[in-house]
């Protein structure tokens, strides 16, 4: 027996030995787990789940030494948090890779995540709040010729979902296949002068292949079978222009006709046009943005729907807020149809003015509109986005329905040592049978104010208390809240807070009570809460997902090394 | 005879674990990326630690995360002291995407921040650093090694912070 213990220790002991002595080599990375128990709550329609407890957990590790680079991610689902796709539910290795790289050239094997442009045409990426991830499978080759020109290459297949098989097991589902190339060009680097004017331009070409799909309409009681292309392609044409204090930038991207489950099987080509100006000096920013999307959804199959087998990525150019009541009815982009512009203008009155005070007020305005393209039949007897037809024309001087309108104001002022607030106001028209994707819903006319205030007893003790209402008639109705937070930094918090929705036409009066605390240790990270869970969605960049109401035990569990 | 063996391969065991340990700690620096600066153009991420021999902050961010501003903001009121007493520079890291990268400019003018701003559009940087939630900051000391890391944010966490520049610069003078 001992001596079994004691080669289990030598083996131990060089194992330790070999990690900690690769010459150069580093090892870095990280992990989260986020866990929930759920109970039956019928006042705000959550429901327990059998197994009481569900999990999601991932964990990353990055070896480096000299040019290579290898990464592997561990991920579980034990089973799928409520909300995150279910066919997750499992375990096992999803994303690996392999990276060599020099000053000219950089080479990944196996998964990755790339982006051309503002990823009009291609964006692959990961975000774990919203459950996304388009990881692609296969070759990424970035080529530096000389400085200034930036070329990309990649081809693979695009991450689906990570799914159980017979052993139990989970494996990445990887579907389509997707080509690439893209050139960066910065003049001012190429040509080595001090060209006052900072210039940038792009050129992406993106294409996917699917073979063998087959579709059929009726037409005068005879069933046709739709072509289509097995190849779609996409392109895209971007700049940067920047002189002094004023920067312009304009992507346009164009897809060849894609009849896709998203479009109704249309054949009309892609547009996608994504303009900024901005002008910042010290002390004031403006930013206008303008966005005009028709026809753009992008898969790597025709067929997929919800957030699977995305290609592209449509920016969206609405304000994401982080107050809850102001995040309660976030803008989703519409990838098929959707025009809109935003203005932003930050500004900070200096300290000593009559306006900025002793140590200076930050004031921003924001205010974004979205509206639906306004389309025209192709023919008076052919209804608009008829199957295997081409679909519609767009009247670019008119515009459709009113998607989205958001003003707000936002104040944020320190006044002394120890006091400071932020002031949030919101005014705000959401578009529910479009945006929420249920026909008939009455539109949403929304106020919101926020007031956070913090006071600092000292350089350790904190406290933050947070007031909140919405103002509705509509949907739930009207809202208020309360928090407060207790800081004793650089470790502890805890949290006390109530949402408390006291006019919903349709529904009880609810108080939605949470408490948490959480300790932290340099970047470990450790949180539990008890609770209730709003029904709602959060999005990330206009891409959402759905929450489901709650009721039960949260932690999570979250470091880096 | 066989229990002192045990006891020995024991002992060995800790002393090379512990060896191990601390080699490991040493061996953090930062990974070379392609990135933007923030005027859009290609920035390498290896080109962070040329600070001459001064300490180095790189703090993820973005313009629609709260804690990130506030733990900027009030670095912002101290931040010309910190230069003074530790020549230390801050990389605001903006992992804002694509819809949101055109605001950090007007954002950051707006504010009136004198850091250096980085964008980082797709996470890369982020990623290739482990970085799981925004804010999350790490200080650098003047060989690059990541001595000090947190992530979120606790009013008064930049007094942790100023403590490890202060340690750092003294420790270089006493060289």
């Amino acid at each position: 027996m001992i001596k079994k213990v004691f080669i289990f220790l030598i083996i131990t002991s060089l194992y330790f030995n070999l990690i900690a002595q690769v010459p150069g080599g580093s090892i870095n990375g990280n992990f989260q787990i986020i866990g929930q128990t759920y109970k039956d709550d019928t006042l705000i329609n959550a429901s327990k789940v059998p197994e009481y407890l569900r999990l999601n957990s991932y964990a990353n590790v990055y070896y480096r030494n000299k040019n290579f680079t290898a990464g592997i991610r561990y991920e579980g689902y034990l089973n799928t948090l409520k909300g995150y796709n279910p066919k997750n539910d499992g375990f096992g290795i999803s994303y690996y890779f392999l990276e060599y790289q020099n000053k000219k050239f950089d080479f990944t094997f196996g998964n990755f995540y790339e982006q051309f442009g503002n990823g009009l045409i291609l964006r692959t990426y990961e975000d774990k709040n919203i459950g996304y991830d388009n990881a692609i499978n296969g070759v990424d080759i970035k080529f530096y010729p000389v400085k200034g020109i930036y070329l990309k290459g990649i081809i693979g297949r695009e991450r689906l979902s990570f799914s159980k098989n017979t052993y139990g097991y989970s494996h990445t589902v990887f579907k389509g296949l997707v080509r690439g190339m893209d050139i960066e060009i910065s003049p001012n680097e190429l040509i080595n002068k001090n060209i006052s004017t900072n210039w940038l331009l792009g050129f992406g070409m993106v294409s996917k292949y699917q073979p063998q799909q087959q579709e059929y309409i009726t037409v005068n009681d005879t069933t046709l079978k739709l072509g289509l292309p097995n190849n779609v392609s996409a392109f895209s044409a971007r700049i940067n222009f920047g002189y002094k204090d004023v920067s312009f930038s304009t992507e346009y991207a164009y897809k060849i006709p894609d009849p896709s489950a998203d479009n109704g099987y249309i054949y009309r080509p892609g547009h996608a046009v994504f303009s900024n100006i901005t002008y910042a000096r010290k002390g004031l920013g403006i930013l206008f943005s303008t966005i005009f999307i028709d026809n753009f959804s992008f898969r790597a199959d025709r067929n997929a729907a919800l957030n699977d087998l995305n290609i592209n990525y449509i920016p969206d150019i609405t304000r994401n807020h982080t107050y809850s009541f102001a995040a309660m009815y976030p803008y989703v982009s519409q990838n098929i149809s959707e025009a809109g512009i935003a203005i932003e203008i930050t500004k900070k009155f200096l300290r000593h003015t009559f306006l900025g005070g002793k140590y200076g007020t930050n004031l921003s305005v924001n205010y974004s509109r979205m509206h639906d393209l306004y389309k025209i039949p192709i023919k008076a007897d052919i209804p608009i986005g008829a199957k295997g037809t081409y679909g519609y024309f767009i009247d670019t001087r008119k515009l459709g329905a009113l998607l989205y309108q958001d003003f707000n104001i936002q104040v944020d002022k320190k006044v002394s040592k120890h006091f400071k607030f932020i002031f949030l106001y919101q005014n705000l028209f959401f578009n529910y049978a479009v945006l929420r994707g249920k026909p008939g819903h009455q539109n949403v006319y929304a106020n919101t104010v926020a007031l956070d205030m913090t006071y600092k007893f000292n350089y350790k003790h904190s406290l933050r208390t947070e007031l909140q209402t919405l103002q509705s008639k509509q949907d739930m109705g009207s809202w208020v809240m309360g928090l407060i937070e207790y800081t004793i930094a650089p470790h502890w918090f805890f949290t006390l807070s109530d949402e408390y929705n006291y006019s919903n036409p349709s529904s009880n009066e609810a108080h939605y009570y949470n408490g948490a605390f959480g300790y932290k240790f340099n970047s470990t990270r450790i949180q539990l809460g008890y609770g209730r869970q709003r029904e709602g969605i959060i999005c990330i960049g206009g891409v959402c997902r759905e929450v489901p109401a709650a009721n039960g035990f949260n932690f999570v569990i979250s470091s880096t090394f | 005879m066989r229990k002192i063996v045990f006891l020995f391969a024991l002992i060995a065991l800790v002393a090379i674990y512990g060896y191990g340990q601390t080699t490991e700690s040493k061996t953090s620096s930062i990974p070379a990326i392609e990135i933007k600066d923030i005027e859009g153009n290609p920035f390498n991420t290896s080109e962070i630690l040329n600070n001459n021999g001064h300490p180095v902050i790189i703090d993820f961010w973005a313009t629609w995360c709260k804690p990130c501003i506030k733990e900027l903001m009030a670095i912002d009121d101290v931040y010309e002291d910190w230069q003074e007493e530790t020549g230390v520079v801050l990389y605001a890291v903006s992992i804002d995407d694509a819809r949101s990268m055109n605001r950090v400019a007007p954002f950051v003018k707006g504010k009136g921040w004198n850091y250096k701003i980085l964008l980082d559009p797709n996470g890369d940087f982020k990623r290739a650093m482990g970085v799981v939630d925004i804010p999350h900051t790490f200080v650098l000391d003047a060989d690059g090694n990541i001595v000090l890391q947190h992530t979120a944010y606790n009013e008064g966490d930049e007094e942790e912070i100023y403590n490890k520049l202060i340690e750092i610069t003294q420790k270089k003078q006493q060289k």
